[in-house]
This record gives structure tokens, sequence and C-alpha cells, in this order.
């Protein structure tokens, strides 16, 4: 049985009136790469401060690789490293000097690793913080992140404002980190990289986890979504169990499918004589969407709410936290996107089911 | 003029965003004159207490080299302006020289100034709003003296050109500091380069008006009181004001029009590529931070203890063979004018060193409130250990900034007087002031760690130690109010002799707070 490295629940953390953190579970075990996703506001940050021994919880058990990381913060920051979103640096340094001091103060400084990862993420250190841009104040954190052999690495969206090379040298150090076995807790905004890192994730909304496990877990307990062309009419298809946001167009239809109950509905579209059909499993970018459903539906308003009516009149009665209305429309904007993610690192098993006989 | 477009807009956010500091500042400097005015219409009830007081400070080069000239000091108006311009001018030069770096240098190091240059926004409109609202401020402050000189019943014309001579040192670094916030692309440098502006124009006219007058016509604050208030005015002053004015803004205009909006004058060099092992401690990292402001602390300071010191060997020359002085010398219990003098110098010296003392340990607030404190924290640096690599700064920078402003006191005052022993003599001396600044130190720290939004508060602490330490006889407080300034518990050396206990006093109650400080830092939220 592996122990944890992050063990965190019923975290409660207010700031004055406002309840940053309310109630929230995380749990990292030992050598996984985990994602932890969530808006802007979520409290991912707080969070990560509260880790870090630099926010006192209010309420809540907090267990940081087998230590409680306010009174032994100490004794535990050597164990992880640390890269921030907002990467703040002292003006007046050079990247270089930067990058050791954080590499002295933690303590494991490795000025072979250093030089790697200077060279692997092209950066000049020999040039004062001030004059770096966003990308390369962030590659700076990142190599001093990086450079550690610290078993935990917190990383908070590390790769903001890194350009897609610099994006594709950052997963392969995260790789290497998780061949050699070591945990990474990674916060991020880009979903892509997290659906290509991360063994599990944590999706966290208003300071509470809304869902957590593997993407293959979740992506069960959500919807698959389905075009097909049969020989007869798809009129039917909309009054099916577990069927959402159906739009049929004679003999063509595109609808999603609760994944729980893809088979059975594989069997009835069977029986209408299937010529084409194409199925793609959520990208975690629905699977995202999908939980903030209802604050897009409120955002977008009445207007998707009544094209979706228009579209189906799908039942409402749909699976997943999401309510009836706001799961559609999340679907619906999710559909957009999933189109062209399909196909990359999401990498879906689309499968064509060959055409009917005449 | 599409080079001011949006200049309206600016101005009025500009208002918006900084009205309360506005409003203090012209309150606090307004009000501190008038109150102190008012004062000294009670201390010297008859004319008979004027001719006095005319008399002892007449042939006191120290009062002349602190307050200014000898301008009509047997009247009231005139003995309003000696007790009080010098000090306010002061006052008004830091005003001009913190609102303008921070809304110039200030917002374009941080990044701001290029959100608001991308839009349709004229390339010197920021910088006039800036302008604008400094020279208003400076405006102000002036209307709210010369409407306080003549509610106290103060002669309209004096009173005018009191409130003018305030207006036009405000005018003047406001031009200043626009000009030092072109040179640098750093907010502190700009400051550094400001203040250090101001000392000077304070120390040539403290030597030019104990000299033969030259030296004040090199300084804005001795052109404010050379407009004579209430001693004769004369308004010619004005215009030399307002021209040097014109050429600075001209001139910061100049610079701006071409450079690169966040880079200064001198371009960046590159640095090393490794760090130096000191700087893998945070010791090493809070002195390799802190040291650029020693250096200019102490040059600044050097300065103007050489300034001081050179005019101390005058003080002795200055004292004519009559009753007032020998009351003086009788008052500070028979120590020499000149060792009375320099006590005081060295007193003026440890309180505007205490700038240092205090903007030391703050580096720790903007540290945190920059989020660089954070990855520090992350590593296994603890927190106490991350406040005391700071506090060592202040602590030893402190005692660093002394000795040397000591040093310069001593060098200037012993080749003048032909006596070198006075080097050290002087050296010792300063020493003893630095246990105050170290109390200040304490009191900013229990503020960061205790209530870390309110670090500014231990500013207002520094400048109630000014009021009581200049204006204490002004005002007449209480013997309790003056107890509250540390500086009151450190004997006067070199007037007075050594005198451990209450040294010792002063020291303990920094460390206290020091501790507090740092206890309270342990228990709350970063950030």
């Amino acid at each position: 049985m592996t122990t944890e490295a992050i063990a965190i629940s019923g975290l409660v953390k207010t700031f004055g009136s406002f309840r940053a953190l309310d109630g929230l579970d995380l749990h990292v075990a030992q050598g996984e790469v985990h994602g932890f996703l969530g808006p802007n506001g979520a409290g991912k940050t707080t969070t990560i401060r509260v880790l870090l021994g630099l926010l006192r919880a209010d309420e809540g058990d907090v267990s940081l690789l087998g230590g409680d990381p306010w009174a032994d913060a100490v004794a535990l920051h050597p164990r992880l490293a640390y890269v921030p979103g907002d990467v703040s640096l002292w003006p007046k340094l050079s990247g270089g000097e930067i990058i050791d001091v954080f590499g002295r103060l933690r303590g494991d400084l490795d000025p072979a690793r250093r030089e790697e990862l200077v060279e692997r993420f092209e950066l000049d250190p020999t040039k004062k913080a001030r004059t770096y841009s966003k990308g390369n104040r962030q590659k700076v954190a990142l190599v001093a992140g990086l450079a550690s052999r610290a078993e935990l690495l917190v990383l908070d969206e590390p790769t903001s404002g890194l350009d897609p090379l610099m994006e594709a040298v950052f997963q392969e150090c995260i790789r290497e980190v998780k061949a050699e076995g070591r945990t990474v807790l990674l916060s991020s905004h880009i979903l892509a990289e997290v659906e290509a890192l991360c063994d599990r994730v944590s999706i966290i909304r208003a300071g509470r986890t809304v869902q957590s496990g593997s993407l293959d877990e979740m992506r069960h307990l959500t919807r698959t979504s389905i075009d097909v062309v049969t020989d007869r009419p798809l009129d039917g298809v909309g009054d099916l169990a577990a069927v959402h946001n159906v739009n049929v167009d004679g003999n063509r239809a595109r609808f999603d499918v609760d994944t729980d109950h893809l088979d059975e509905t594989v069997r009835r579209l069977a029986d209408l004589g299937v010529r084409s059909l194409v199925s793609r499993p959520p990208t975690l970018e629905e699977l995202f969407l999908r939980h903030y459903g209802d604050e897009l539906a409120d955002r977008v308003g009445p207007h998707a709410a009544a094209a979706e009516e228009g579209l189906a009149g799908s039942d409402g009665s749909a699976g997943g936290p999401a309510g009836g209305s706001a799961g559609g429309t999340a679907g619906g904007t999710a559909g957009g996107t999933a189109g062209s993610s399909a196909g990359g690192a999401a990498g879906g098993s689309t499968g064509a089911a060959g055409s009917g006989d005449d | 003029m599409t080079e001011l477009t949006g200049l309206g807009t600016l101005t009025r956010f500009l208002l918006r965003r900084d009205r309360v500091r506005i409003l203090v500042w012209i309150a606090a400097i307004g009000l501190l004159i008038v109150l102190s005015a008012a004062s000294v219409e009670g201390i010297y009830p008859t004319q008979a207490d004027l001719d006095e007081a005319a008399t002892a400070s007449r042939d006191n080069a120290a009062a002349i080299a602190f307050n200014g000239p000898d301008q009509a000091l047997d009247t009231l108006g005139g003995q309003v302006a000696f007790q009080v311009s010098s000090f306010g001018l002061i006052l008004t030069g830091l005003m001009a020289i913190f609102m303008v770096g921070r809304e110039t240098r200030g917002e374009e190091e941080s990044g701001r100034l290029e959100l608001l240059r991308s839009l349709p926004v004229g390339r010197h409109a920021a910088t006039t709003a800036v302008l604008l609202v400094a020279a208003g401020m400076s405006v102000a402050v002036g209307a709210v003296i010369t409407l306080g000189m003549l509610a106290i019943g103060l002669p309209g014309g004096g009173s005018l050109a009191l409130g003018a001579g305030f207006t036009a040192v405000g005018l003047v670094f406001t031009g200043i500091t626009l000009v030092a916030a072109q040179v640098t692309e750093n907010t502190r440098v700009t400051y550094g380069i400001s203040g250090a502006v101001l000392g000077a124009a304070f120390a040539l006219r403290a030597a030019g008006d104990v000299g033969d007058g030259t030296l004040t016509w090199l300084s804005p604050i001795g052109w404010a009181q050379k407009m004579r208030p209430y001693a004769g005015e004369r308004w010619w002053p004005l215009l030399l004001i307002l021209v040097t004015t014109a050429l600075l803004v001209a001139g910061a205009v100049l610079l701006t029009a071409h450079r690169d909006v966040g880079a200064g004058l001198v371009p960046p060099r590159p640095g090393p590529a490794r760090a130096a092992p000191a700087l893998g401690r945070p010791l090493g990292l809070a002195v390799r931070m802190q040291r650029g402001s020693v250096v200019a602390w102490a040059s600044g300071l050097l300065l103007m203890g050489v300034a001081y010191g050179s005019v101390a060997q005058d003080v002795d020359d200055f004292v004519g063979d009559n009753q007032s002085v020998e009351d003086v010398i009788a008052r500070s219990g028979g120590a020499s004018l000149t060792d009375s003098y320099l006590a005081t110098s060295l007193l003026m010296l440890a309180m505007v060193g205490s700038g240092f003392t205090i903007a030391a340990v703050l580096r720790l607030r903007s540290e945190e409130t920059n989020l660089r404190a954070e990855p520090v924290l992350a590593t296994r640096v603890s927190r106490p250990r991350w406040v005391a690599s700071h506090l060592a700064a202040s602590v030893v920078g402190s005692a660093v900034v002394m000795v040397v402003a000591g040093l310069g006191v001593g060098v200037s005052y012993g080749l003048a007087a032909d006596d070198l022993g006075q080097v050290t003599r002087m050296v010792g001396a300063s020493l003893a002031y630095v246990p105050a600044m170290w109390l200040l130190a304490g009191v900013a720290l229990l503020l960061f760690g205790a209530v870390p939004r309110a670090v500014g508060a231990a500013w207002a602490v520094l400048a109630g130690c000014f009021v009581v330490g200049l204006l204490g006889e002004v005002f007449g407080f209480p013997d309790w109010v003056q107890g509250l300034s540390p500086f009151d518990h450190i004997p006067e050396m070199p007037a007075e002799g050594l005198s451990a206990v209450p040294v010792l006093a002063v020291t303990a109650v920094a460390v206290a707070l020091a501790a507090g400080g740092v206890v309270a830092f342990g228990r709350r939220d970063i950030g």
C-alpha cells in the first residue's frame, strides 16, 4: 500500500468573510503526477500555499509527506520543490544567480543538472531578472525547481507564458521526474498538458473538490459523443434513455450518450442499419466544462437554453452533477472544440463502424 | 497636442487613486506648520521676550544652521518663519519626492504604465498628470500655510511670502524628481537621487547662512527663505524658482522622449551566470539586496555630516560675549556651545539615518507583497531566519550609516579646528544614537509581524520623532510626550557624557519589540 504524499480532507480557509476553501479534499499518492484543476479563483493557489505552510488552515486535516505543513514547514521543505505561477524575481540579480540561490536555500543544488536544464530551456543565465520576459521569468523558476532532486514537486501553473517548444521540454522533464518515482502536484489550465502527463486529476470549484479520479474513471462517468448515419430515419433517438443534446437531420444524428449506456445505445442504432459511426470519448476539456457548466449557463444565459430546447428538447435528467439545461450547454460548447482536440493529445479512440449493407 | 491625449482622464484617475495620500500630506504639513506658528506666539508673549530670543539666536550658529538666516527675529512673524520654515520646507520637498517618484518611475517599474501607454494616451500625458497633481499639492500646502498665518493674525505680505516659499520648494523638487525618474529604472534610486539633492540643499543653505551667504543661493530651500517673509518681503526669488522648475520639467520631457518605456538612461549590463557562494544563505541574499541602499544612505549622511562638521568651528567664533549665550551654556550643563551644536547635528543625522533603518526592515513587507518571500519560505529557510536576515541588514547597516555620518562630522570639524582627535570622539558619540535607531527597527518589525497592512505607520513614528526632536521646544510638549521618542532618552553626546543605563534600556526595548515581531510573524498567514 502506497502512502500518500499529500492528504487533505475537509480543508477550510477563510479570508475575512470570504471562504476561499470550503471543505476541500485532495489526495495525491506517492509517485503519481496529479492534475489539480479549477477555474480562476477556485482556490488552487490557496491550497498550495496551505501545503507550503504559508497559510494556516482554519479547519480540516492536512498532511504533506507525512508531516504537518504548518508546524513542520522547515523540516518538510528540503523534500519539496515549488514553482510559482506568478514568478517575481529580484530585479538586480541575474537568472543564473537566482537559480543558484534557490538551489542552495533548498540545499540540493546539483550543478550538472542545473547546466543541463539551462541548456534545455534555452535560458540566458547572465541576463538581469529585470530584463526577462514573462516566459523567461517562468523558465528561471522552472529550472530552479526542476534542478532539484526533491521527492515532491509542487507546480502552480508552471508553464504559463512558455512557448510550445518549451512546453514540450517541460512535459519531457515531468516524464523523467515521474520515471524516477517522484511525485508531482500540477496545477494547470492547459488541459492538453494535464491529459498528457497526469495519472489522476482533482477538479475543484469554489473551494471544494467536485471530482477526483483517474482520467479513465472520469471519462467513464461522463458522456461519449456519437456521430451516426443510418439507413432508416433517426427520429426516435431523442427518446432513448441516457442520450443528450440530440441533433437529428433525417438519417444523420449527432448526440452525447452516458458512457455506461453506450453498449445498449449502439445496439439500438444497429437496428436502424448503421452506415457510419464515429464515437469520441470526452476530452478533459469536456469533463472540465461539464463541471463548470452551470456557471457557463449563467453566463451565456437564456439564449443558450432556448437554443438547446429548439435542438432536441433533451430530457434534463442528465447524468452527472450538472443540471439539465446546464449540462446541455456545456456539451454544446465542448462539442465545438472536441473535434479539433480529438485527434490530438487526447487521442480519442475513434472507432468507425463499417457501413451496413443495402 | 496628441502628446497629451488623455491628460484629463489620467489626472482625475490619479486624484481618485491617491486622494487620501494627497490630503494627508497637505493636512499634515499645513497643520504642523500652522500649529507650531501658533505656539511660537505663546512662547514669546512680549516684545522683550522676542528681543531676547532674537539676540540668542542671532549669536547661535547652530540655530542659524538648522533654522535659517537672521531675518527680523525680533518680530513675531520673523520668529515664526525662523522656527518653522526649514523643517517644513524639507517636509514639502519630501512630499514632492515621494509623490512624483512613486507615480512616475514606480508606476513604470510595476508595468502599469505600459498598460496605460497601450491605450490612446499621449507620451507625456501620464507624467504631466503627475506634474499637475504634485504642483497642485505644493500650491495647496502654500495656501494652507498662508491662510493659517493670516488666521493667527500675522501680516498679509509675509504670510503670502512664507506660503509661496513652501509652494516653491514643492515645485522645484517635483521637477528634480521628474528628472531623477528618467535617469534610473529603479524607483528606490529615484528617491535616493532626489533625497540626496534635498539633503544637499539643506546643507548648502546651512553652510551659506552660517558663512558669508553665497552657498545659500545654490539651494532651493535658501531661495524660499531669501524671500524674507515678514522681514521686508522680496519676490524676485520666485522667478528663479519658476525658471528652475520649468528647466527641470523641460529636461524631464526631453529625456522621456529619448528613452524606451521601462528603461533608464543607463542600459542594463549582464550579470554573472553563477551566484557567489554567499548568496546561498538568506543573510547573503539580504545583504545583496540592501547593500546598495546602505552605500547610498551612508554617502548622503557622510555629506550631511561633513556639512555640519564644517561649520562647527564657527559656532565658537560666532559667540559674542553676551548674557544670552552664557545662559545657553548654563542650560546645557556647562558643555561648550560647539558640543551642543555637534550633539544636535548627530541627533539630526541619526533621525535622518533612521529612514534607512525603517526602510531596511520594511523590505520584508515588499518582498512579501511582491511574492518573492513565498518561494524563499518554500525552501528550508524558516520564517525567523528569513526575518533575521533583513533585520541584521537593518541593525548593522544603521550602525554603519551612523558611524560614517559621525566620521564626516569628525573629519570636517577636526580639519577645521586642527584637532583630528575629534574624529574618534565624533565616531564614538555617533554610536550612542544607534540604539534609538534600532528601536525604530523594532517598531517596524513588530508592525510587520502583527499588522502587516499598517507597516507604513513606522514612518509616522519616525515623523513623530522629528516633531518631538525639532519642534518639541516650540510646542512645549510635556515630558512624557517628549519621552515617547527613543532619541529623547539618548544622552546628548558629545555635549553630555555617556550614561549606559538609558542606552541599554533603549536597546532592550528594541530587542523586545523585534522579538514580538518575529513571534507575531511566525503565527500569521503570508501574503
